[in-house]
Parts: structure tokens; sequence; C-alpha cells
């Protein structure tokens, strides 16, 4: 007889684990990561490699060279900041500033906060923040999708339908004058129109964030009630004036709406813990979304939304119990 | 037809069942020849000696007797000589103080029956039958080992309404209570009646997990007979065996944070309690024997034995074939809220439902890692706990914060640690938590 192992109870356990989960999300990228090199070919592919790449090198550096820690880039969470990072940037955008973003993401956003599982902001969307405000230009020339089947050619860049909205109505035109210029909904559905690599495909994100829900990684409590807050705020402004103001279906199916939604606001680390908090977060993320959309100088608000409501997620998770069991007073039992 | 299926509202789990027993008749096992008796074999005070040195004693007579309110009598599970009162490693792995008997023969007390007739009609008044349960000994069965008779007396101003008989069991591995549930219905049920005449209630449930539909088609089938009896089939979901979820699951009630069931009018027993009870009033039978399974992979023939009280652990392993080379862990109980023990050399008490053998690759944790704030601890706590939040003030020696986020509540079910994805030991804390908590509620009520 060997050594008997004592230990206290539970003896079991469910064998879920930190990398099943990461790698779960990467797997739930994967149609996203398909369609984002058949509409913009090989420099997708490029950007998807250096960003995750890079991701997990810096880990790496840092938890030898600066830590001097245990080494855990093998769990699978910086691959998937890389991941999140490339589906956050145009496809042409010069490798160097790539790295910069990946450098961002990992040292400033997350290992600089203790590593996995203890920073406040999600990290690509602080690399891509910081990106969109370091290279503004490089960061907003987005080239047209053109499917790779129609061979390899120097790609075209043009304004993304948020762009084309934003310039369209501040030069005083009207939603009808610009409609000719925007995708229809099939083209949204598809992926069919500029914007960052990972964002355009409506029915990829979906899959994956089915894919998410039947593995139990997300809860359905997020997505919802960011899309639903999306959905009701700007219908109503929609509803009043459709000529100043874009129909809910194109808010929900442009920009990184879905995949904020599904992907950057889910992220485990950086959102509130109960799910009555989780309605709270999404419905915060799809209001200020709309607000920078509608008012603000930016065409596009998910980032910026997501990451204001990451920095009120301490306050959301004091505020927003779980439904204790036994919190009411008892029946009362008749004596009879 | 079984009826609708209930179940609890918070959280749960649902672990590999692994019931390798279930198909294995209760079978009795030979006295062993030295019966190791520990005072402390129910919750609350020990047990207090009343032979000697040398004296003879036969099955059922009284060796030691409760010493307080919360307390019971202990009579002797084997005939023969006190060999001496000592020292005995418990569960635990301390020393406790105990009875050690050289067994003799197997004389009985004669005014044990022991006929195999079922004796129906219940002669004794409520009363009577609540003194009955206190002089034989009686504990909770379910691994709790409250004093039975303490259960029956609720406090003054509070009123039972319903009896509850708990044959979930949820624990993975174990099956002595469904076992006994097929093989002694009518006396689980007779036992049900007399317990409801001594707590003066018309209703009793007993709940059962839908992975025993054999038992609840058998008791179903019984239970016509017996007024105001109704088997509720449970979803197979852990921990559905606990008090309060089984309340909750039963009859919609949830018992208040801090408060015991009788809040909601309801009195919970077990399947073995009630079997026990059967025998002590219509029997005169004391508690000196009880089912255990005994289980595990490696096991070669996993087995529900009725095995005396005081009978080492060794006899029931040898009772299986032996014990499997590839074994990395005892457990007494079941894997969810079973105790690890540190050898064989520890006795059967009142309380054992379960020896389960580990293999050795399933009986280290997991190496812990960071908190990812999955947060699916939270959503599996029955209780409607943030187990992270309470492991981290527990770490952190915040108990005061602990005792805010309610951590008294927490039933140590285990299902946040199962599920966390980090395996980080969350019970662990949590308990260190309660430790905590409790004893600065203990010292604030004294001032």
């Amino acid at each position: 007889m060997s050594m008997l192992t004592v230990s206290g109870s539970p003896h079991i356990h469910g064998d879920d684990s930190t990398k099943k989960i990461m790698y779960g999300v990467v797997y739930a990228m994967i149609p996203a990561m398909l369609v984002s090199v058949y509409y913009f070919g090989l420099d997708a592919l490029r950007v998807l490699l250096i960003a995750s790449v890079a991701c997990l090198f810096f880990e790496w550096v840092i938890q030898k060279y600066l830590i001097k820690g245990p080494i855990t880039i093998t769990d699978g969470s910086a691959l998937v900041t890389g991941i999140l990072l490339a589906f956050n940037v145009p496809s042409n955008l010069p490798t160097w500033m790539i790295i910069i973003g990946a450098l961002v993401a990992i040292g400033m956003a997350k290992m600089s906060f203790g590593g996995l599982g203890k920073n406040v902001f999600n990290p690509a969307l602080v690399a891509r923040v910081f990106l969109l405000i370091s290279f503004p230009v490089q960061m907003t020339s987005w080239p047209k999708p053109q499917a790779i089947i129609n061979g390899l050619t120097d790609a075209i860049t043009g304004p993304t339908p948020l762009g084309i909205v934003k310039e369209g109505l501040g030069a005083g035109k009207t939603m009808s004058e610009l409609a000719p210029e925007l995708p229809d909904y099939m083209q949204t559905m598809v992926g069919q129109m500029g914007g960052s690599l990972g964002e355009v495909s409506a029915i990829a994100l979906i899959l994956g964030g089915i894919y998410m829900l039947v593995r139990k990684i997300i809860t359905w409590h997020i997505p919802v009630s960011m899309l639903l807050t999306v959905v009701i705020f700007s219908g109503i402004f929609w509803g009043v004036d459709p000529e100043h103001y874009a129909d809910p279906v194109f808010h929900l199916l442009t920009g990184g709406m879905l995949l904020g939604a599904i992907f950057m606001a889910t992220d485990m680390v950086s959102s509130p813990m109960t799910k009555g908090g989780q309605l709270v977060y999404g419905f915060g993320i799809g209001l200020l979304t709309i607000l920078i959309r509608m008012w603000g100088a930016y065409p596009e608000g998910v980032s910026f939304a997501i990451l204001l409501m990451n920095a009120v997620v301490p306050l959301i998770n004091m505020g927003f119990k779980p439904k204790r069991f036994g919190a009411k007073p008892g029946v009362v039992i008749k004596t009879s | 037809m079984i009826g609708t299926v209930k179940t609890f509202s918070l959280g749960g789990v649902h672990p590999e069942e692994n019931k390798l027993s279930a198909n294995a008749p209760i079978e009795k096992i030979p006295v062993p020849k030295q019966a190791f008796i520990p005072m402390g074999q129910n919750l609350g005070t020990p047990s207090k000696p009343v032979v000697s040195k040398g004296d003879l004693v036969k099955v059922g007579q009284l060796i030691a007797e409760a010493s307080g309110f919360i307390s019971t009598n202990i009579h002797s599970p084997v005939s023969g000589k006190v060999l001496k009162i000592d020292d005995i490693v418990d569960a635990s792995g301390y020393k406790r103080p105990g009875i050690i008997i050289n067994v003799d023969g197997d004389e009985w007390d004669e005014s044990i029956d022991l006929s195999d007739d079922i004796k129906e009609d219940i002669e004794l008044d409520g009363k009577e039958i609540i003194e009955k349960i206190k002089e034989k000994g009686l504990v909770g069965m379910g691994g709790a080992t409250f004093p039975t008779y303490v259960k029956m007396m609720p406090p003054p101003g509070k009123v039972a309404e319903y009896l509850l008989i708990n044959g979930v069991e949820c624990e993975p591995y174990l099956t002595s209570d469904h076992r006994l549930m097929l093989e002694k219905g009518k006396e689980i049920l007779i036992g049900t009646r007399i317990l409801m005449k001594a707590l003066n209630v018309n209703k009793a449930i007993i709940g059962i997990e839908i992975n025993k539909l054999d038992a609840i088609n058998h008791l179903n089938e019984l239970a016509k007979k017996y007024e105001g009896i109704k088997i509720q089939p449970l979803k197979v979901q852990y921990p559905q065996g606990g008090e309060k979820q089984l309340i909750k699951a039963a009859l919609n009630r949830e018992v208040p944070s801090g408060k015991l069931p009788i809040e909601v009018g309801c009195v919970v027993q077990n399947v073995g309690t009630a079997f026990a009870v059967y025998e002590a009033v219509q029997k005169n039978k004391p508690l000196i024997d009880r089912v255990v399974t005994v289980t595990g992979k490696g096991v070669k023939k996993p087995s529900n034995f009725l095995v005396r009280i005081g009978t080492p652990l060794q006899d029931m392993i040898d009772a299986v074939e032996g014990f499997p080379e590839t074994t990395g862990k005892i457990i007494n109980g079941g894997p969810m809220m079973g105790k690890a023990l540190i050898s064989l050399d520890v006795p059967v008490v009142k309380g054992s439902s379960g020896i389960l053998l580990m293999e050795e690759g399933e009986s280290k944790r997991k190496p812990e890692s960071p908190c990812i704030r999955c947060s699916k601890c939270t959503y599996v706590c029955p209780q409607g706990l943030e187990p992270f939040l309470l492991s981290k003030a527990s770490k952190l020696a915040k108990f005061d914060m602990a005792e805010k986020e309610k951590v008294m509540d927490c039933i140590e079910c285990g299902s946040c640690q199962y599920t966390c994805p980090a395996s980080i030991p969350l019970l662990d804390y949590l308990r260190l938590g309660k430790t905590m908590v409790g004893a600065n509620i203990r010292n604030r009520n004294k001032k």
C-alpha cells in the first residue's frame, strides 16, 4: 500500500480547467477567423499570427525575466488576447504596430496588474484604444473586403458603414441619401463590409457565441442586455426621426457591436460576478456605445464603452449579490 | 407514474454517480473479534461509560449514557468482556475515549425482539416514542449524527407540519439508503408512521432521487397502505439531500438563514433513521448496527454490509476481497462531503454511511491556478453565496467581511470547489472562515 492522501472534501473534481475555457474561446473564434481570411486575404492571416505570437512572446518574456515566476503561456489566455487584438484592428495594420499593441495588451493591461485574473480592463481593448489614439490614420483605414477567390489584388481602402453614417449625417445628409453607400443586411450578416478583421461577419460571431453558450463558457446575460439596450435606445431615436438616426438592426450588425457583445464584454476576468450585475453591466455598455455612436467624436464606441464599464465592475460587484438562500423570513405555520 | 419530479432552486452540480454497489443486496458480515466503541458518536457532548474493565456485556446492553441534552446513550454492539476503557483513534485521526470489548459469542439482551415478524401496530404514545428513541441511542444516520430525539421535540412556540424522510442519497458511490429502501421498505414506512405520531403531524414526504426508480416504485406501492405518506421523486442533482435543499424541493419552503427546519414547520430524518426508529420502538432494539457501503473503482466486490458498530474498517475491507493495490485515499462517507482517513484502524460508528476507496490517480488535488473570476462557484452554490469572495476574505483574515457575506450559511457541500476551473481549494478557506466567524459570534454572545 502506498502513502494515503488525506485532504478536505470534496474529493472529486468536475474536470473543468482554465485551459479548457481559454481554448474553448479560441475554438469559438475560428469561424470569425476563417471569414477574416476569406475577405481580407493573407493580410488577415499575418495580423492573426503576429498578434498571437507577440502576445505569447511578451507573456513569456515578462514571466521569465521580470517576474521570474512560473511560465503559464500554455494556459491559452495570452492566445485569446492575441486573437482578440487581431480581431480589433484593420487587416492592413503594419506589423510593428501590431507588436506594440501586443506589448500594451500583455505588458500594461495584463501583467502589470498581476497577470491572469487580476486585470481590471480587457487587455485586447486597452491595446486597441492605445493604437487608435496613437496611430489614428492607420487604425481607421479599412481595406474593402474582397473574397479571396477573386484573386489577391492590392486592397482598396474605404470607410466603415459607421464612418459613412457619422460623416454623412455630420455633413447634413439624410439616411435615405446615404443608403446607396451602405451595405445591405445580407452583406453585414456575412461580413462583406469595411471594418476590423474579426468584427465584420455577424453569422460567424453568433456561431461562436452559441458554441460558448452551449459549453457554458459565457452566459446570455451580458450580450442580451447589451444588445437589447442598443436596440431599444437606438430604436427610440430612429422611430422618431428615421432620416437622422440609423435603425437598430444597422447598429447591431455594424462595427464592433457583436464582437464586443459576444467576445469582449463577456471576458470573465473583467466583467461582474453575478447575473444581476451582468445585466446592469451589459445595459451600461449598450447605452454608452449608442451615446458615443450618435453624439461622440468617434464613429464607433463599443471599445470605449466596454472599458468604461470595466472600471465600474468592482462597484457593481459590491452592489449586486446573488439571491441568497433563506434571505426571506420563513412561512408562518398555522397552529391549529 | 411517479408524479412530478422536483428539485431545489439555486445552483447544484451533477457529479458522476458511480453507484457501483446499487445492485448488491445488504449482507451481514461476521461479528468482529474485538469491537472499538468511541464515546463521541453524536454531534454534541460525548457519552459517559457505565461499564468498567472486566465487565461482561450482552448485545444491546447499555455501556455508556448521555451526558447532557445533546448527547446519546451507547449500547454494546457485541457480547463479551470489556477489555479496557482507553483512547481510540476516530475518523478524524484524533484520539478519543472509547470502550474496547473482546467479543465472545453473540448473546443478545433478552428484551430485544429478534424475530423476523413485521410489527405494524404502534402501541406507544408520542411521548413514549420519543423516550424510546432517546433511550435506544438513536442519531441521524445520514452522517450528521444529531441526536434524533432532540429533533423530535420542537422548541416552545414552534409546530411541526411536515415530516420529511431523506432518501435522496445524492452523494456519488453511496448506496446504503438505496438498498435499505428496497429491502426494508415496510419497516421504513412503519418507522415513518411512528415519527409522524410522535411529532403529531399527518403529512410525511419521502424524498428520493430518480436514479433510484426501483426504490420510488417499491415505496409507492407499499405506501398505499399508510395514510399521509407521499413519495416525492427528485431530480438527480447534488446536493439534493441537503436538509434545506430537500425542504425547498419538496415543499418550496426556504429555511431562513441561520434557522432550523422547524422554522418552516419541517422535521427532516434520514431513511436509515426511520428504519432505526422502527427497530427501537417496535423491536426494542438499540442502535447497534447499520448499513455501510464499501465501494470504489478498484474494489473487487462493491458491497452493502449490515455491520455492527465498533467493527474495524479492516473487517469490511476483508469482506470485499481485500484492499486494492491502487488505492490512494480512503474516504469515510461519500466523495463530496466524506472525510479522508489516515488508516483503516478506525471503527464503524453510528454515522458511517460508506467507505470509499479512491484510486491513486484521482486521489490528489490538481494544482491550483489563479482565479479567473468565471463566477462558476457562485452559479453552483445552492445557498446563493459567493465562494470566491468568501475564500478570499478568509485568506486575508477579513472575517468580519466573511460574516457579512454569510459564510455561516455555507453547508460545506463542496459544489464550488468541485466546479472551480482553477482548482482552488475554496471549501478549505470557507471552513476556515466558518470556524473563525463561529468563534467570533460565540465570543460576542458571551459578553
